[in-house]
């Protein structure tokens, strides 16, 4: 599917949902727990969570691919792990900026 | 979706007015609950700070109503007016509001106590944070004349704003914020969301005072807060007849909402030497800040002998990594470093739309700030004021910021604002009102020399009068306009 900044995700095979923060150009398969993630407001998880896929993910932490442009942050956990087109996500550290407000 | 994450993950935080985050979040969605009973469209504040504030905002945001706060400083006719606009809604107000606004048609006036005492009878079902990229939050600026604009910001836009400025949880278990501006500034409405988001206790002053403003950030051990650069300069006069108080918990103090007079935040460094302080600019359009100065770059600028680094502490920094700034001449032409012309900005977090109007951004998605300003060759950001404000004195455009910080930094000025008015040589000359620092006497001539000597002569006063205070709105924003046409009246 076509990835845009701001559209918000979840897993099919376990509670992991994400808001997309940067998105890759054309179309990709940003999977979860072995299975390809969909819309929030799809139809409920079906299938297994994939064994191979099960690192889990923790809520509010960013997760990346720099080569492939994309960036998503983790807006409820679960214990799937998030992949692009078969590739694992990194989880990606943080760079502060002094709160301003 | 940003308060249901910290809902999740802030167990054992207090997150504001005593509540914890799973507290605040079901007191939000007790509160949309509440909401959906209603066929109100938008949601009103009238009100001072308060924990009714932050429920109400995130409250209406899962039941997928704008949230309207509006000042509750304006006269009758023109808040009855904004409520006619927001109708129909329900406004949620301090109770000397409701005789106020009573019967405006299709408005529905609740008191922040029946409120909060009501969101009690009200189930809380586990809903959803519907979401989308509908408006969030609707804010009237501070218009002089006329109706003043509404601002749209939308979830999109605070979302992306929050996601790219804040660590989620990221702060520390000790750390509490004083938010002391205005519900219905932008600055309140983001101080509250990224307060939520990164995990910092926020502690809330009804209205800024600088006394309690003082006293309650020592007795809280306040360690972050924002202020508006005039609540910055009462917040020092305050701290200079109390030598006693170090504040030591204060560890980082933002500052924007307006120009920040160098002088000030001189004097800010050197009395609070232990707070990290930071520069932030931004719009109600922009859903607040689009460029920092960061406390390593107050560092460097105190401490450089190299006049373009020790300048940058007039700056408001660089642009953040979220968003891009651009300065274009009046034809639309981009400007190179050091060159002044209107600057401009586009990112995920940028409205640039209002009410009935719709967006003014452009076809790249540029939104016009109506400021001037220009940009140093290492990105550094300065801004010179309202392209409005700008003096047109003989073809040449003057701003009155640079002539302000040069009187403010006569020892007999207490406060200074230069602005415009006709003049039949120039087409416009140079005017400046004064304050005189407390037992101090102006001399007028002395101070154009004083000027003259710093600046040039186009860019000295032609007029200078005395008088005992400027007007500010409630913002603390320099009414300019106003004292321009009191100076042309007056002759």
């Amino acid at each position: 599917m076509e990835l845009k900044a701001g559209a918000r995700l979840k897993s099919q095979v376990d509670e992991t949902q994400v808001i997309v923060v940067r998105a890759p150009q054309g179309d990709v398969e940003l999977s979860c727990g072995g299975a390809p993630m969909v819309a929030l407001d799809a139809d409920g998880p079906g299938g297994e969570l994939d064994p191979a896929w099960a690192g889990g993910t923790q809520l509010g932490k960013r997760y990346a691919d720099e080569d492939a442009g994309i960036e998503v942050l983790c807006t409820k956990a679960g214990k799937g792990s998030l992949a692009l087109n078969g590739a694992p996500l990194g989880l990606k550290q943080a760079k502060p900026l002094p709160a301003s407000d | 979706m940003l308060l249901e994450m910290a809902g999740e993950a802030g167990e054992g935080r207090l997150a504001v007015g005593g509540l914890s985050y799973p507290a605040l979040l079901e007191q939000a969605r007790r509160a949309a609950a509440w909401l959906g009973q209603r066929d109100a469209a938008n949601v009103g504040l009238v009100d001072v700070n308060s924990a009714a504030g932050p429920i109400a905002l995130f409250g209406a945001a899962i039941a997928g109503r704008p949230f309207a706060p509006v000042n509750y400083r304006w006269s009758d006719d023109q808040l009855r007016r904004a409520a006619e606009r927001l109708a129909p809604a329900v406004l949620i107000v301090d109770a000397p509001v409701v005789a106020r606004l009573a019967g405006v048609d299709g408005v529905e006036v609740v008191t922040r106590e029946a409120f909060l005492g009501a969101l009690a009878g009200v189930d809380a079902p586990d809903l959803p944070a519907d979401e989308t990229d509908a408006p969030a939050v609707l804010l009237f600026t501070s218009g002089t004349s006329g109706d003043p604009k509404v601002a749209v910001l939308r979830h999109d836009n605070l979302v992306s704003y929050i996601l790219g400025t804040v660590e989620f949880m990221g702060a520390d278990d000790d750390e509490a914020a004083l938010v002391s501006v205005p519900p219905y500034h932008v600055a309140g409405i983001a101080g509250m969301l990224s307060g939520i988001y990164g995990g910092r206790r926020i502690v809330q002053l009804p209205a800024f005072d600088p006394e309690e403003w003082v006293e309650v950030a020592d007795a809280e051990r306040v360690t972050h807060a924002m202020v508006v650069p005039t609540m910055l300069s009462r917040i020092l006069e305050v701290l200079d007849a109390r030598p006693d108080v170090k504040l030591p918990a204060l560890r980082h103090l933002a500052y924007g909402g307006g120009r920040m007079p160098v002088p000030v935040i001189e004097a800010a460094v050197a009395r609070l030497p232990h707070v990290s302080f930071v520069n932030a600019y931004g719009l109600t359009e922009t859903s607040s800040t689009i460029s920092v100065l960061t406390p390593d770059d107050h560092r460097d600028a105190v401490a450089s002998d190299d006049p373009g680094v020790r300048r940058r502490l007039g700056s408001v920094g660089r642009p953040l990594p979220t968003v891009e700034v651009e300065v274009r001449d009046a034809d639309g032409k981009a400007l190179g470093p050091g060159e002044p012309g209107e600057i401009w900005v586009r990112g995920d977090q940028v409205s640039g739309e209002y009410l009935g109007v719709g967006s003014v951004r452009d076809e790249g998605g540029w939104f016009p700030t109506k400021d001037g300003g220009w940009i140093d060759d290492e990105g550094y950001l300065f801004i010179e004021g309202r392209l409005d404000d700008v003096i047109v004195r003989g073809g040449e455009n003057i701003s009155p910021g640079e002539i302000e910080d040069v009187l403010l930094s006569h020892p007999c000025v207490a406060d200074a604002a230069v602005c415009g008015v006709p003049d039949s040589d120039w087409g416009e000359a140079v005017a400046a009102v004064v304050v005189a620092a407390p037992g101090a006497q102006v001399d007028v001539a002395e101070l154009q020399a004083f000027v003259r000597d710093r600046l040039r002569s186009a860019k000295t006063p032609a007029r200078i009068e005395v008088r005992d205070a400027l007007p500010y709105n409630d913002n603390g924003k320099l009414m300019r306009r106003l004292l321009k046409a009191e100076l042309h009246s007056g002759g």
